[in-house]
């Protein structure tokens, strides 16, 4: 099997056109003492790297590069590990291709 | 805003711009809400456009529309770590007045697209996101609420074209949340090169195009898919797998792309290309069992929001694109003869997509989605790699007598399924098919 060594997902997100609502995050991460399964595997799964282990074990998630495909939604907001909404009309991210 | 519209569109994807076209067409008075900058900046998509439907809508379109490449070659793959087996279909055929398929860039398509409903008609609200549907006390939805200041409006009917992540039909209890066994996360990114390169790189001349499906051990025994299509100056290339096997197994999205691109079948066909884009959404997957109640009181539902897909034919926004005409023709409809948009008249939208080429497809194969995804091991990574070892051990010439060959290559298939396995899965798949 190939080895799949670090993939940058910044540079990947840095080519992309957005318009970002500061401090406006449309994802929340519910309070929690230790990580839902789900949560710990957004860490690995969201295509753009918002969610991120802190230095005390919990999630967190920084919206800025989201791509809004919504699967942490699916994933993590039947259980209440997360709130989400699309972000205002006009913002978020602005695919130029798509 | 508390003007009335005889129906509001959420949505200026395929379905929605489908819907809101046909309807304003008819003479409706049509209001669509898009949360995008313009038509299109919020989606993603191959992207390959099937020609029939796109001309039943807009019959030139072909004049003005921002096509890519007429396909003149499919080719399916199936790979290993070091190779490939191919199926490739060439037709000079294609080379046609009137092409049957062409590649597109999606946010260039719709924006196109919404040029021409608001031509007919329709106004058409972007950077405008639709929050909650209204319901009156009987629970029939009269309108929506968004989030522009005093953002309500009413209206007849209102056609959910909002996507597989719609928020409005699920937070108001009309269809459940996709689960993660029901849809796939696909990556994509958008690979420039001149257009000479291209055409040299994929055997084309002139605007023809090539796209590759590609299956194997790139989703890791997921189940899921790799795609290659040609644009005019760009590769669209991407891979999806289903979200509850992502989530089974740790693999991130970027790093399994990076994989597929670095595959010695693939680099080639990318080196020296430049990179303008990232992106992700989300895919229906569940087919004809996932398909939630498409209309009710004052609402109907089309697009990949009704998990319209069919997998194996790869038609999405092609069934998009036909639910939203017959959501908006059925719409037209009752209001022409005078009759309310309530769920018993509406449910002429279910009959008409029943007997359409959409749900009998769907029904078609609506065991093809469980049946890949419970055996996505033996499908996604076993079979290529048997089928990839038969392969070689066919073309090699290394003086084994062949009768030892053909023993060695049945002697690795059994081997990793047994042969109650092996017919048990070609049992499988021919009945899904059926
Ligand atoms: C990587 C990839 C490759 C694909 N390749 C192909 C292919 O080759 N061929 C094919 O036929 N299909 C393909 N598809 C599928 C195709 O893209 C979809 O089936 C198609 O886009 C569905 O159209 P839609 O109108 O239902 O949804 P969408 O195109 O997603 O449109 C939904 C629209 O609604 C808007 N919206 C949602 N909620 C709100 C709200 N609350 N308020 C306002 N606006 C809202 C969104 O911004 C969006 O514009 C592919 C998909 C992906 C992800």
């Amino acid at each position: 099997m190939t080895k799949e060594t670090d993939v940058r997902v910044e540079d990947k997100l840095y080519q992309n056109r957005y318009r970002v609502d500061s401090g406006r995050s449309h994802i929340k991460v519910t309070p929690h003492v230790t990580p839902s399964p789900e949560l710990l595997a957004l860490v690995k799964l969201c295509p753009a790297r918002c969610y991120e282990l802190n230095g005390n074990g919990q999630v967190e998630v920084a919206h800025d590069g989201c791509m809004e495909c919504g699967t942490c939604r699916v994933l993590a907001e039947g259980k209440g590990d997360i709130t989400w909404t699309y972000p205002r009309g006009g913002y978020g991210v602005l695919f130029k291709f798509g | 805003m508390t003007e009335k519209f005889d129906a509001i569109v959420v949505g200026a994807g395929m379905a929605g711009n489908a819907a809101a076209l046909t309807m304003a067409k008819r003479g409706l008075k049509v209001l669509q809400l898009e949360r995008g900058e313009y038509a299109g900046s919020k989606n993603v998509q191959g992207a390959i456009l099937y020609a029939a439907q796109v001309e039943k809508l807009i019959p030139e379109f072909r004049e003005d529309a921002p096509l890519e490449r007429h396909l003149v070659e499919q080719r399916f793959w199936m790979m290993d770590d070091a190779s490939h087996t191919g199926l490739h279909y060439r037709s000079e055929e294609f080379n046609e007045e009137r092409p049957n398929r062409y590649t597109i860039i999606r946010s260039q398509f719709d924006r196109w697209f919404s040029k021409h409903v608001q031509e007919a008609g329709a106004i058409v609200l972007t950077e405008t996101t639709a929050l909650e549907l209204l319901q009156d006390a009987r629970g029939r939805v009269i309108g929506v609420r968004t989030d522009r200041a005093q953002g309500e409006v009413l209206a007849d009917v209102v056609v959910l074209a909002e996507g597989v992540n719609g928020l409005l039909g699920t937070r108001a209890g009309l269809r459940e949340r996709p689960t993660r066994e029901n849809v796939a996360l696909a990556v994509k990114e958008m690979h420039f090169l001149p257009r000479e390169t291209i055409e040299a790189r994929f055997n084309l001349k002139g605007d023809e195009g090539a796209v590759i499906e590609a299956a194997g051990t790139i989703s890791r025994g997921m189940a899921g898919m790799g795609f290659i299509y040609t644009n005019r100056e760009s590769i669209s290339v991407g891979l999806g797998c289903i979200v509850s096997d992502l989530a089974k197994t740790g693999h991130s999205p970027y790093e399994l792309l990076e994989a597929f691109k670095r595959h010695p079948s693939v680099a080639p066909l990318l080196e020296g290309s430049e990179v303008k884009e990232y992106a992700a959404h989300l895919i229906p997957e569940g087919g004809y069992k996932a398909v939630p109640n498409l209309y009710g009181d004052g609402w109907v539902v089309a697009g990949d929001a009704a998990q319209l897909n069919n997998a194996i034919h790869r038609e999405r926004s092609n069934l998009a694109l036909a639910s939203g005409q017959m959501a908006g023709e059925t719409v037209a409809e009752l209001k022409g003869r005078g009759l309310e948009p309530t769920a018993k008249n509406l449910a002429a939208y279910k009959t008409r997509m029943m007997e359409s080429f959409v749900m009998q497809d769907l029904k078609k194969y609506k065991d093809m989605p469980a049946l890949l995804h419970a055996s996505s091991q033996n499908f996604f990574l076993t079979y290529p790699q048997l089928v990839s070892k038969a392969m070689q051990n066919f073309v090699r010439v290394d003086g084994t007598p062949k009768i030892e060959k053909e023993r060695r290559t049945m002697k690795s298939f059994f081997a990793a399924r047994s042969l109650g396995g092996l017919l048990g899965d070609a049992v499988r798949m021919a009945r899904a098919w059926r």
